[in-house]
């Protein structure tokens, strides 16, 4: 296959409007680590990113970074761990569940595809820090939006539709972000053999108070095996609270307290929650997949119903399932890859949304790996799509069929 | 500022459009006396007045469809309106333009703890969310200095900002889902209680529209525990760099407060004046910094900040020792806007935000500008986002000092754009920064924002003659000017 490298940000605009007049359909991508994340494409050439690096700008004291939209998100991290800062929305990292590397996506990759991860429900996702961008629309034309400060109403939130529209729009060359001081201590709550009922009051118990926990999950015991930290068997929910040391300690106490009706849990060590969290992170159970024929889906519904939707899914003992954001996002892991209708179905009756992480290469469920539109939001997106790549040359059917 | 020239067809038939939106909205849901339209004429940026063709009120989401779907079909302009404190004129009539005032959506619909959120109709006030829910210990985060009278739906509309969103974020990310109305009538949903959405972001595009995109009909906002407790420190510089130095140095130390505000001395005398905060007057820069949480948090930090203002040279410093001092602190800051009116008989309230390194340049030259233009300025500054408020202070009954005054607002908006900043933090552009947007944004950045007009709006019915410079047709809009086999192959590399 064809593939254009650009190094900067002219050479993307020649390319864009060379596909453009040839009517050359290009597949955007950063490394392309999430290549096998949702609906799969098909497209004559490759526009490749990973040419497009480097942090432009990174002044702590102010909090943003700037940077090419190709630079690995790992550099990224590393430049702003070397200053105590962090990305506080934490992005996942999919590459090993989609059966590659892990520590090999790009900053646009992280903002095409709206990445967060379990402190999601207190810091938001990529979205919610994403502060300006520049990038080639699908008309060929370069334009940005949004600045370098956090307080910035001057014109639509373009950033907003930018995060999460999967280069179906414009290609970013140049990407804006708030980062955040890392929180100097963490530690976790751990609480054994709480059924989901038990745990989903618990959870909400505990986010209700002014325990601040930054995260809440909670791994039934089939999936808890697999998990470090673990008691035999049992169910694991995890409470994880960051911040100053001695605000840490203060609020592991009120939570203990708050808890005691749900028995007696444990502390774990900073390092030992941050794996912990880690794994939760990345679905680390659901990574392994020998016979190669299994499916994953995230689905997020409002966190109360956590329960209710898992138990209308009536899942097989070989299926597989946990609860991160307190209940709000259920990660799966289902037999085949012919589960779509099924794993929407309670969606009719609770609010949410479930998107196919992976499946088997030629599975049914990739071509409606994106929740399904309401007729009027679908015409919505079309309009969209229009104004923004009226030829559809971008990244043309990796969310929507027509899109 | 030159607002579209009205449509004398639509003047014409005044009393024809009030007839068939009475058949939509029954009772006394269409305002037409002249006399009763002046209550509308303006909103919070009151320099600028026009009564509307005619207001209407509806109370359901199905008649905002319907009068919506009517005026598309009838070629009608629409303003929408929540509680019409903009200060930008988001919601200035227009004189061939329907009014749609949303202030009949006043009920809060559900407020649901365990998914701790708020379901509520587009007109509740802001603070209205806070109070539907503090009994319980929940508040809602955002809370811009209107909150006792601005709407959630206007909030939605201009992505309000308040004090405390360096800490809780703006409205955008506070909020879950919306319903919400297009001008051809569609009623369509965005969001609920759960988190994120398939595809593109809409609710996160609407956030900050001002009314361009579509009209607001219901909002899911999330509620938070209220923190256990709240302290503040008052801390006084000789010099706006050392407070500067210290906001930057607070954060540098891994530390957000729930709030951090500066005022420079004309803010600090005019304040003090007003409500006898106990404000030192012998220095330049006022910093409050607030720190709210877990008592042990709280109190661990305030001994931290103390101990950093020090190190920046504060000459000043108080800690609330309970929460009648806290209120204190702020009741000087609060009251700034007042205060400030009570030294000019107008003031002009500016919006810009810049990196925030750049205060103490930005502070020098709007004493320059003051100088030259002979205005008094002063400052009261959201200090750990940038977001300044310079007040400036005028006499519209002196000819020509409204217009010297907006003059003086370009420049320093233009200067927070020279900076590195933008031209509104939290205010919106409305028809005030209209025409300044070409300072920050090319001809093509502002089309492909016209563009998304377009796929919302392609008649630019919606709150038109706001925001944009220049409206194009969307037909132009979308001409393409790259030609089929005309562009060579890039020279780029290739694999």
């Amino acid at each position: 296959m064809n593939s254009l490298k650009p190094e900067n940000a002219q050479q993307l605009e020649d390319a864009v409007k060379w596909a453009l007049s040839s009517g050359t359909t290009l597949e955007v991508l950063g490394s392309g680590s999430k290549r096998a994340l949702g609906r799969s494409i098909d497209c004559a050439c490759q526009l490749d990113l990973s040419g497009l690096q480097g942090i432009t700008l990174y002044e702590p004291a102010e909090l943003v970074l700037s940077a090419r939209a190709g630079t690995p998100l790992q550099e990224i991290q590393e430049t702003l761990q070397a200053e105590n800062q962090y990305l506080a929305f934490e992005p996942l990292d999919y590459g090993p569940l989609l059966r590659g590397q892990s520590d090999t996506g790009t900053l646009g990759g992280m903002v095409a595809s709206n990445l967060s991860g379990p402190r999601r429900l207190k810091a938001g996702a990529a979205r919610d820090h994403f502060l300006g961008f520049s990038a080639v629309s699908g008309r060929g034309e370069t334009f940005k939006s949004g600045g370098r400060v956090v307080k910035n109403v001057t014109g639509y939130d373009l950033m907003k539709l930018l995060a999460g529209s999967f280069g179906t729009l414009a290609v970013m060359s140049d990407v804006t972000f708030k980062v955040l001081p890392a929180p100097p201590e963490e530690k976790s709550y751990l609480l054994y053999g709480l059924s989901d009922a038990e745990a989903s009051r618990a959870m909400i118990l505990a986010l209700n108070s002014a325990c601040e926990v930054s995260s809440v999950a909670h791994i039934p015991s089939p999936t808890a095996r697999t998990l470090q930290g673990c008691v035999g068997d049992k169910s694991v929910t995890v409470f994880r609270m960051e911040g100053h040391a001695p605000s840490v300690q203060y609020r592991l106490e009120r939570l203990e307290h708050l808890l005691e009706a749900y028995g007696k849990g444990s502390i774990t060590a900073p390092a030992e929650s941050k794996a912990l969290w880690g794994c939760l992170r990345d679905a680390t159970p659901f990574q392994g997949d020998e016979g190669n024929s299994g499916s994953v889906w995230r689905v997020s519904v409002s966190p109360a119903q956590g329960g209710r939707y898992v138990e209308a899914l009536k899942l097989d003992p070989e299926e597989y399932y946990f609860y991160d954001w307190g209940g709000g996002l259920i990660w799966l892991s289902l037999k085949g890859g012919d589960n779509a209708v099924r794993v929407r179905a309670p969606l009719e009756k609770i609010s949410g949304h479930a998107s196919l992480v992976r499946a088997p290469v030629d599975a049914p469920d990739r071509e409606i790996a994106t929740q399904p539109l309401g007729v009027g939001e679908h015409l919505l997106f079309q309009r969209i799509k229009q104004n923004f790549d009226p030829d559809g040359i971008l990244n043309p059917g990796r969310l929507y069929g027509d899109l | 500022m030159q607002m579209p020239d009205p449509d004398q067809s639509i003047l014409a038939r005044q009393e024809e459009i009030a007839l068939h939106l009475g058949t939509i909205v029954a009772g006394e849901g269409v305002v037409t006396s002249s006399r009763e339209l002046r209550v509308y004429e303006s909103d919070g940026l009151t320099a600028y007045r026009q009564p509307p063709l005619l207001a209407v009120l509806p109370e359901t989401t199905q008649q905002v469809s319907e009068i919506l779907a009517y005026c598309q079909t009838e070629g009608i302009k629409v303003v929408p309106r929540g509680s019409g404190t903009s200060l930008s004129g988001g919601a200035l009539p227009l004189a061939d333009g329907i009014l749609l005032c949303m202030g009949k959506f006043n009920r809060v619909l559900e407020v649901d703890y365990d998914n701790r959120c708020a379901v509520v109709q587009p007109g509740v006030t802001n603070l209205g969310i806070t109070k539907a829910v503090e009994q319980d210990g929940f508040y809602y985060a955002p809370d811009p200095s209107s909150q006792i009278a601005c709407s959630i739906g206007g909030n939605v509309a201009e992505n309000a900002g308040g004090v405390h969103c360096l800490k809780y974020g703006l409205t955008t990310n506070n909020l879950l889902g919306i319903e919400m109305v297009l001008i051809d009538g569609t009623i369509l949903r965005f969001g609920g209680k759960h988190l994120d959405s398939p595809g593109y972001d809409l609710l996160g595009l609407m956030t900050g529209s001002e009314g361009l995109l579509g009209v607001v009909t219901e909002v899911t906002v999330r509620i938070l525990p209220k923190p256990e407790t709240a302290r503040a420190l008052l801390l006084g510089f000789p010099s706006s760099e050392q407070a500067g130095d210290c906001v930057a140095a607070i954060i540098s130390e891994g530390i957000i407060p729930g709030g951090m505000e500066m005022m420079d001395k004309p803010a600090i005398e005019a304040a003090e004046a007003f409500v006898q905060a106990g404000y030192p007057l012998d220095v330049e820069a006022l910093l409050i910094v607030e720190l709210d949480g877990p008592q042990a948090e709280v109190d661990y930090l305030i001994e931290r900040v103390s101990v950093i203002s020090g190190n920046c040279g504060a000459q000043t410093s108080r800690t609330s020792q309970n929460e009648e001092e806290r209120q204190l602190f702020w009741a000087g800051r609060k009251a700034a806007f007042p205060a400030i009116g009570r030294l000019s008989p107008d003031y002009y309230c500016m919006d810009g935000t810049i990196p925030r390194n750049k205060l103490p340049y930005v502070l020098k030259r709007m004493r320059e500008m003051s100088t030259d233009y002979g205005l008094r300025v002063a400052n009261v500054f959201h200090a750990g986002d940038g977001n300044l408020h310079p007040l400036i202070m005028y006499d519209a009954n002196n000819p020509g000092e409204l217009e010297k005054a907006e003059d003086f607002g370009s420049d320093i908006l233009r200067l927070c754009v020279e900076v590195g900043g933008v031209l509104t933090g939290e205010h919106g552009v409305g028809v005030e920064k209209r025409d300044l947007m070409s300072e920050m944004f090319t001809e093509i950045d502002l089309k492909q924002q016209l563009r998304v007009k377009c796929a919302f709006d392609s008649k630019a019915l919606l709150n038109p003659g706001k925001v944009f410079p220049e409206l194009h047709r969307c037909a132009e809009l979308g001409r393409m000017h790259i030609h089929k086999g005309k562009v060579p192959f890039p020279d780029i590399p290739r694999f």
